[in-house]
């Protein structure tokens, strides 16, 4: 890697009362990368998402992204590292009292000074990036099913065109089909807009299919990092049953046709 | 992070070919310093758009110049110069972005005027028949329940009557002590001009045992029954769970209305009662402490001038109030629809609905009692 990491974590450790989550983790995520997050249930992979982001302040260790350390930074600091990011939260967590279209103009109106014709425009091409038609525009989350929520909360995440983009379990709850033309969609806006990805997943085919990376988190730190043959090298039981396993084996790549 | 540059561009001509350069960085933070101008620019046809001098790109930017080439013309204008992103970014979201339609035009004025007063005349008889049907069918239900008594949910009936009944009596009694002190004072201020102090006991008999009891309870339990009745059911219609039941067989009429209706009907006539004690207590302690009449003579005279009927007439109004009260926050809960605005905006219809309804049920019950000649 030529380019400094976009995310450097040096032994964190989060804990919730006495309960500790993650400890000693290190982790360095490379810029245009997708790295996919994987580990067993309540391993603290959205915790780490939620330290990283800011949500959970961390006990102690250093999160440094973009080169910045987040707890150092004033506020103006801060927001400027926050609007170069993305967020998609596991259940899109849009806006209910507002349609699809104000909930992608929301950050637009915080950060930027444009003028509300264009950020309508914008909006509206965000929402067509994403997959939908630009006729959601005018729903209210309410009335869109599942998958059409993540694409919307997909919008939102993109609306400032961040360099870095934060997934939390993106094709959970959708049908094989629609997961796997999300992950198809994920892969090529991270191509065409240069993102680097941060995804947690629970999802094989998902990984298969856009990352270039997987972390495995497990035992509170980070187990192995690398692509997936790497990873079926691994000597650790949870990781071979994970790839070895019924689900694992089964997974086959997902060819670009199905976009 | 390096500091973006504003963004610019400049129109060149040199002899037949028009070129645009663009420079600086184009993106969603940087573009307000050039939106408006560039919305204003027209390009001629066949005119190149320069990207070889332009910093940093994102879709925001690509966007604009997407733009500004559809709208150049029938030969479009065409990229040159070499960039690291702009015409893949460009070519993406030119992919993604139809032509804008024009807004749709609103009509506005005297005929739309119109239109929203035949709107929300329907509107109001139509939701006045569908209060009416859902009484219908709530008392088809309790009816239906009460022929099979072991069907019916006497456990959540006693928490309703402990939550919404018990637990409100301490509120209904002090408001209804002050109003009655209210009304004593002003009955003594007025009445002292004639020196007839001593009426002040029928005044606060007749507005206390016929109005002010069971009315004050009335609204009480509008403001705080109606908004927790419609937030309960409404958030559970919201999170599907009485799709859930009805899936499993439990009807929510039977599980979730007739509990609560019961229960109020039960509940409101007992805090009537005690609103209507409360309201007396309120007139006998400004009649000892203003007007020296001491309770024993107030409470005589109450027992001998103001007729029993009084008393019966307040009474009858209090369990149709509790009706109306339950009937619509109930049904105002199961109207809501999946936002969270929906569940605002019906609890304060729940309210509203309530209040009006007590207020005009009160004064047909003053007209029907009086043509009655009680």
């Amino acid at each position: 890697m030529s380019a400094a990491p976009i995310i450097r974590i040096r032994d964190l450790k989060v804990a919730f009362g006495s309960s500790v989550v993650l400890e000693h983790l290190n982790l360095d995520i490379p810029q245009g990368e997708v790295v996919g997050v994987i580990g067993p249930s309540g391993c603290g992979k959205s915790v780490l998402l939620r330290a990283i982001t800011g949500l959970k302040p961390p006990e102690s260790g250093s999160i440094e992204v973009f080169g910045e350390q987040l707890e150092t930074l004033s506020r103006e600091e801060r927001t400027a590292i926050e609007r170069r990011w993305g967020i998609m939260f596991q259940d899109g967590a849009l806006f209910s009292n507002l349609t699809v279209r104000e909930n992608v103009m929301v950050p637009m109106k915080e950060h930027t000074q444009l003028s509300r014709p264009l950020m309508h425009d914008l909006a509206d091409m965000k929402i067509r990036l994403s997959g939908l038609a630009a006729s959601a525009g005018d729903k209210y989350p309410s009335d869109l099913s599942g998958g059409m929520r993540k694409r919307a909360a997909l919008a939102r995440a993109l609306a400032l065109d961040p360099e870095l983009l934060f997934l939390d379990e993106p094709t959970a709850g959708l049908d094989p089909i629609t997961a796997a033309a999300f992950d198809t969609l994920v892969r090529s806006l991270q191509r065409a807009l240069g993102l680097t990805v941060f995804l947690v997943t629970h999802d094989v085919d998902t990984l298969h299919a856009t990352c270039d990376r997987i972390v495995v988190l497990g035992e509170k730190k980070v187990l192995a990092v690398g692509t997936i043959p790497e990873l079926r090298e691994v000597d650790h039981a949870w990781i071979q049953e994970y790839f070895s396993g019924p689900r694992g084996r089964a997974a086959a790549p997902v060819t670009e046709e199905e976009a | 992070m390096m500091s973006p540059s504003a963004p610019g561009f400049a129109l060149e001509k040199s002899g037949e070919e028009t070129v645009l350069r663009l420079r600086g960085d184009w993106t969603v933070a940087t573009l307000h310093n050039v939106e408006r101008e560039f919305a204003d620019l027209r390009l001629p046809s066949g005119a190149g758009i320069d990207v070889s001098g332009l910093g940093r790109i994102d879709t925001a930017g690509a966007f604009l110049i997407d733009r500004a080439m559809r709208e150049g013309g029938e030969t479009p204008p065409r990229l040159i110069g070499e960039h690291a992103s702009a015409a893949s970014l460009i070519a993406q979201v030119h992919a993604v972005s139809d032509p804008a339609e024009p807004p749709k035009a609103t009509p506005h004025g005297l005929i739309e005027m119109l239109e929203r007063v035949g709107r929300g005349t329907e509107a109001f008889v139509r939701e006045l028949i569908a209060t009416l049907a859902f009484l219908g069918e709530t008392v088809f239900t309790i009816v239906r329940l009460g022929a099979q008594p072991w069907k019916m949910r006497w456990t959540s009936i006693v928490a309703v009557m402990e939550e919404a009944g018990l637990n409100a009596m301490p509120i209904v009694a002090f408001l209804s002590f002050f109003v009655g002190m209210v009304v004593a004072y002003i009955g003594a201020t007025t009445l002292s001009d004639f020196d007839l102090e001593i009426y002040t006991v029928e005044l606060i008999g007749y507005s206390m045992l016929r109005e002010f009891g069971v009315v004050l309870t009335g609204i009480v339990l509008a403001g705080r029954t109606n908004s927790s009745f419609t937030a309960q059911i409404g958030t559970m219609k919201m999170r599907q769970e009485i799709d859930a039941m009805q899936t499993l067989g439990l009807k929510p009429m039977e599980v979730l209305v007739a509990p609560r209706v019961l229960a109020m009907v039960v509940m409101t006539p007992i805090l009537a009662f005690v609103a209507t004690l409360a309201g007396i207590a309120g007139g006998i302690v400004v009649g000892w402490t203003s007007l020296d009449i001491n309770p024993g003579l107030f409470i005589e005279r109450l027992r001998t001038s103001v007729p029993l009927d009084q008393f019966w007439i307040g009474m009858s109004k209090a369990p149709v109030f509790g009706l109306v009260v339950a009937l619509i926050a109930c049904r105002q809960g199961l109207l809501t629809g999946g936002s969270v605005q929906s569940l605002g905006h019906r609890t304060t219809t729940s309210v509203v609905q309530a209040i009006f309804a007590i207020i005009v049920l009160d004064a047909m019950f003053a007209i029907f009692y009086m043509e009655l000649g009680i």
